[in-house]
């Protein structure tokens, strides 16, 4: 600390300090300080956690502590795979708005003019966000959908409902939750790219996720069925769940691929944007 | 010698709005340079084109000879401080830096190196949402000397510091100058400019108004400025002055302010006509008028530019 309140003299003399240079991996790694030094991320990625591994375990207790009181029809539905993983309701929101956060929250703040300085091609800071958001994300969704799925089988064994990773869907279904809010999260980085204000973003993400659906429900029967399985949440679930309402859905791995479309249209467009647009 | 920022005929546009209009200047290296010009001049703009953040209308802005995308390390180039804040409010100081540091793989004992040379130590982990305007400053100074760059950009630093943060940033200009780098500085006031600044590029409503070293631009303003006289005989005086382009005020009783004419030539009539004089002083015109005479006429020539403006131009009064 010898060098502490020197206000008359500036740093080492120059050419004295080591001198590095822009690259894609010291920009992740500066992408990686930036998400886990904010506290509103690390709380929304503890809030998708919980939500992830809890909720499942929630429901499941919940129905088989009153199963004979369900219908037979319930029952004969029942399916523990899907309960397993039943958390992504709440995760996915979470997911979602943090995604958004984590580009938009640079502009509200003017931290994208920072960020822009230091790397002004801009599109390597865009690679890192998608990056380590989506790594960071499949990684403990990952975990949080294992310990979803195991701890409701454990639950349910008593009313013999259970299943195994071995068996049909499970581990597509296990895998392509975390998947599912990976690709999720990607989508609503480039809506917030685009957007470029929290407020606008997470309506736009709200409304492309969860009151598009709803619209396309007030249409005639014909027209809904035909629209419903490309809309962006209905074709990406395919790959989270073993058990369909009805046979109007994509193929899971399909559906999965179209929403992963939707991802990369939303992402080619924050670049665009991010390349022509002044910060 | 390659000039550290060339700005070549640039203009930027926000819609029906000219921000910077046909602009061309270059801050030479090793000087400090003042970027003067009264608020919505385009300062800040002309700033943010240099280091790429907008993209000029028309024209051109390199730094070190490449366009500022094109520099494969730019904090080590040329660092910076805009008006605007440029840090996210939820992170700590210490982060920020260590997140900007991160991306050109500069080390972490350079980014507590920085804290310390600003004076943030003790609040380096506190959130920057909190900061005080001054700390808020030294935040931005620390990032702008982070990458230890030749070339600083300060975007109005004194701006809202109190005395002694006035103070801190005098030294600190005076000690990067020492260390031969080559510093732009923008200011609307001509006083802090000049204590620090070499050269000036006078700006006003987005056009160059001057490009010129301090001292000229002072002599220029001091051209036509008064003499102050005072004398028991007056109105004998005033009358030995009466010449054409000869004017003469007074607002206290026996003390003229002559325009027009020099101090000797007052000495000399005085002398011919025997009159006394107890005090002879040329008025030398302080910076600030000099800079209010030079945003002055740029006010006139846009006036004269359009001949029927619709409002009055607020901006160029303040």
């Amino acid at each position: 600390m010898s060098t502490a309140v020197a206000t008359d003299r500036t740093a080492a003399a120059p050419k004295a300090a080591p001198r590095g240079r822009v690259t894609q991996a010291n920009v992740l790694r500066s992408e990686w300080t930036k998400l886990w030094t904010l506290r509103s991320t690390r709380w929304s990625l503890l809030a998708a956690v919980v939500a992830m591994a809890g909720l499942g375990i929630l429901i499941a207790a919940v129905q088989m502590g009153r199963w004979t009181h369900l219908d037979p029809h319930e029952r004969a539905v029942y399916d523990s795979i899907d309960t397993g993983v039943g958390g992504y309701h709440l995760a996915q929101l979470a997911i979602g708005v943090l995604g958004v956060l984590v580009i938009s929250g640079e502009y509200s703040t003017g931290m994208i003019r920072s960020s822009f300085m230091a790397v002004p091609k801009r599109l390597p800071v865009l690679w890192a966000k998608i990056g380590v958001f989506a790594a960071v994300t499949f990684v403990l969704m990952l975990i949080a959908s294992l310990v979803s799925f195991f701890g409701v089988q454990a639950i349910v064994t008593g009313h013999h409902l259970n299943h195994s990773l071995g068996d049909p869907h499970a581990l597509r279904v296990v895998v392509g939750t975390a998947l599912f809010l990976t690709v999720l999260g990607i989508l609503s980085i480039g809506i917030g790219g685009l957007v470029r204000n929290t407020a606008g973003g997470i309506a736009l993400f709200v409304f492309l996720l969860f009151v598009l659906p709803g619209i396309t429900a007030i249409l005639p029967a014909s027209i809904a069925d035909s629209i419903n399985p490309y809309l962006p949440l209905n074709a990406g679930f395919t790959v989270a769940t073993s058990t369909f309402e009805n046979g109007n859905h994509l193929a899971p791995w399909a559906g999965f691929a179209l929403f992963c479309g939707y991802a990369a249209l939303a992402v080619g467009a924050a670049a665009i944007g991010l390349l022509r647009r002044d910060a | 010698m390659v000039d550290m920022i060339d700005v070549d005929h640039v203009s930027k546009r926000y819609g029906e709005k000219v921000a910077v209009d046909d602009l061309t200047f270059a801050v030479q290296p090793g000087i400090v340079t003042g970027f003067l010009g009264p608020n919505g001049a385009g300062k800040s703009t002309t700033m943010r084109m240099i280091l790429g953040l907008d993209a000029p209308t028309s024209g051109t802005v390199t730094v070190n000879g490449k366009a500022y995308r094109d520099l494969a390390a730019p904090l080590h180039e040329i660092g910076a401080m805009l008006e605007a804040r440029a840090i996210h409010t939820g992170r700590s100081a210490y982060n920020h830096l260590l997140a900007m540091a991160q991306t050109h793989g500069i080390p972490r004992s350079r980014v507590t190196e920085v804290i310390d040379l600003v004076g943030l130590t003790d609040v380096a982990r506190k959130r920057a949402g909190g900061f005080s305007l001054g700390m808020g400053q030294r935040l931005g100074i620390a990032s702008a000397l982070l990458g230890d760059p030749a070339t600083v950009i300060l975007d109005e630093p004194a701006n809202g510091l109190d005395p002694e943060g006035i103070l801190w940033i005098r030294n600190l200009l005076k000690s990067l100058a020492a260390d031969g780098r080559t510093v732009f500085l923008s200011s609307h006031l001509m006083s802090e400019i000049a204590l620090t600044a070499e050269h000036l590029i006078v700006v006003g409503k987005g056009r160059l108004i001057a490009d010129t070293s301090v001292s000229e631009i002072v002599a220029q303003a001091s051209e036509n400025s008064a003499v102050r006289v005072r004398t028991p005989d007056a109105t004998a005086l005033r009358d030995a002055l009466a010449a054409d382009g000869v004017s003469v005020r007074s607002d206290e009783r026996g003390v003229l302010e002559v325009h027009g004419v020099s101090s000797e030539r007052i000495g000399e009539l005085a002398a011919e006509q025997a009159i006394v004089l107890h005090e002879l002083t040329p008025q030398t015109a302080s910076l600030e008028e000099a800079f209010m005479r030079l945003t002055g006429d740029s006010v006139e020539y846009h006036a004269a530019a359009f001949p029927t403006p619709v409002t009055p131009d607020l901006e160029q009064v303040a």
